[in-house]
């Protein structure tokens, strides 16, 4: 199946991602070329397999244990832009 | 005697017997590391004076501690506390963990000390070394060959003596594959057998942590050392953590081994099929019963990958947006900085896997790709629970070439994907593989991979132990 530059420009929508004109046609390129051989997976007969994504793993419970957290400062100074303690973003358009 | 050869093993004799110091062998892998890395590039950060004041404080006669005085190397997206981890990217290239890795945690309670930060795909997204954001790797044995990836810093790093052992991660052969290709030992766990906290996420259903060594032994001990639940993942498994270096002479008598059919066809080079078939021989001289054994979904394994892989990659890296990750590029309002952000951070390849995985979750695609490949798992799954109950452990090539030529694959994604064709059925199952060096090809390292049940790492490290044993090659790249 090829994909087509609107369907590139959809995902990278999707992705919150901005791509150049040229990143957009080689990316098309390679999807399709990358799509096609893992169309193979359609030849597999998979309709008795369970729908259900469950894991096969159990679930690991446990008491809810308050545990202080000593690198709150690291954290804060690893913000990009800060006013005290608190993390600035840009608005929201 | 050059200590940068030692293995741990060596290096405990060693300092039992008092022949060196902590810092003397410290120095001696900084000296070394100094001289020859301009070659290699396996170290994206090493610490340099500061590893030789913790050496200076270690107390190697400490009989408790399973790894005192040990230094070793760190792949970059394994968080070292208050060091730079960039997970080989230049959207993170100034950040610096604000904690540490458990891996790292144990490794330092056992008395291990870090000596630097090795290079990888970005992200862990590469078979090369070449899709890093700041340099490519090259093999020791031959620099104008890739070191493999995504781990190719830390193998390159224990194939050159800059380090006894490395850590390492392993989300579609990210250890083995390297390992094979630089001529060490690389171990991926048991999905959840090594805790994940602190590691930097690619897909999280399939990455695991764990060691690159200059032989089995080196590889039980750090295990030992890793292993184990950890309130931090929750994904990290309670199973029994076995006393592995203790284990490594079961008798492998009797061990039945089933030759994976399918990794033995078209696609695989011949020199390295020869070398294969060589040491599958010498384990059939070692007692182990060997039957060939065919598992015809196993092709499905790598598109399956790919889908799964991508589409986890594509949540795990929608955090590196420049809010709380990444450089704060100049932007009108939070979207268009998040978009900004992205496009100038992250490579090609990355930039690829995202949009990869976000097409195959997208509406219209989510059954057709994402949950197909889920289900084809499954198969695979179970065709590889109905193979280990007939067998101890799968054996075949690691990869189906030695290392491939810098640039050789970089402009065709599809080939590059195809490196992993023989290592990502244990990701996919969850199951533990090494791979082990067992001759070379044209001059370049071939490795063995060979694959058992979930948590039984001890029979895999002890029919390696023993074949590497009766195989004896010591291997020294021409470094």
């Amino acid at each position: 199946m090829k994909i087509k530059k609107e369907e590139v420009e959809h995902i990278a929508d999707l992705a919150r991602i901005d791509l150049t004109e040229p990143e957009k046609k080689q990316m098309a390129k390679e999807l399709t070329k990358i799509l096609d051989w893992v169309d193979q997976l359609a030849k597999v007969e998979t309709k008795e397999i369970g729908v259900g994504l469950k894991a096969d793993l159990s679930n690991v419970w446990g008491e809810d244990q308050i545990q202080p957290f000593a690198e709150t400062k690291s954290l804060v100074d690893s913000f990009p832009e800060k006013e005290d303690r608190h993390l600035r973003v840009k608005g929201i358009k | 005697m050059d200590l940068t050869t030692l293995t741990i093993k060596d290096i405990q004799t060693g300092y039992q017997k008092k022949q060196f110091s902590c810092p003397e062998l410290v120095q001696a892998y900084l000296d070394r590391i100094n001289d020859k890395d301009k070659n290699i590039s396996a170290f994206i950060s090493a610490f340099g004076e500061e590893t030789v004041k913790q050496a200076e404080a270690a107390d190697i006669n400490n009989q408790s501690n399973k790894l005192s005085g040990i230094p070793y190397a760190v792949k970059d997206n394994i968080l070292v506390k208050d060091k730079i981890t960039t997970a080989g990217s230049q959207i993170l290239k100034n950040y610096q963990a604000g904690y540490q890795a458990t891996a790292i945690d144990r490794l330092q309670e056992e008395g291990a000390l870090v000596l630097g930060k090795t290079n990888l795909d970005e992200f862990g997204m590469g078979a090369s070394c070449e899709q890093s954001g700041f340099f490519p790797t090259k093999n020791p044995w031959n620099t104008k060959k890739v070191p493999g990836g995504s781990s190719g810093g830390s193998a390159a790093a224990v194939a050159a003596s800059f380090c006894p052992f490395a850590l390492g991660s392993d989300t579609g052969g990210s250890i083995r594959q390297p390992a094979s290709f630089c001529g060490v030992v690389g171990l991926k766990p048991t999905y959840g057998r090594v805790s994940r906290y602190g590691l930097i996420a690619l897909a999280s259903s399939l990455d695991q942590i764990g060691p690159l060594t200059k032989n089995v032994e080196d590889a039980a001990l750090v295990l030992q050392a890793i292993a184990g639940s950890d309130p931090h993942d929750s994904t990290s498994n309670s199973y029994q953590v076995e006393d592995f270096p203790k284990l490594l002479n079961q008798p492998i008598k009797g061990t039945k081994i089933g030759l994976v059919k399918e990794y033995f066809q078209t696609g695989l080079d011949n020199q390295v099929k020869e070398v294969i078939e060589q040491a599958v021989n010498q384990l059939g001289q070692l007692g182990a019963e060997i039957k060939e054994v065919s598992l015809p979904d196993i092709g499905y394994a790598l598109p399956v990958y790919y889908i799964l892989m991508s589409s986890e990659a594509s949540a795990n890296l929608a955090r590196y947006d420049g809010i709380r990750f990444g450089q704060n590029q100049e932007a009108e309002d939070l979207l268009s900085q998040y978009r900004k952000n992205k496009a100038k951070g992250f490579g090609p390849e990355v930039k690829r896997r995202i949009m990869l995985g976000t097409y195959s979750l997208s509406a219209g695609y989510y059954d057709q790709y994402y949950h197909q490949a889920k289900k084809v798992q499954k198969i695979i799954q179970t065709e590889l629970s109905q193979a280990f109950s007939k067998f101890d452990l799968l054996v075949g090539p690691t990869a189906p070439t030695t290392a491939f030529a810098l640039g050789e694959k970089i402009s065709d994604p599809l080939q590059m994907y195809l490196s992993d064709i023989y290592t990502v059925s244990a990701n996919i199952g969850g199951l533990p593989a090494i791979s082990l060096p067992v001759g070379l090809a044209g001059g370049l390292p071939v490795g063995m991979q060979l694959m058992a049940d979930k948590f039984q790492e001890s029979k895999i490290l002890s029919t390696a132990r023993q074949l590497e044993q009766q195989l004896d090659l010591k291997l020294n790249p021409p470094l």
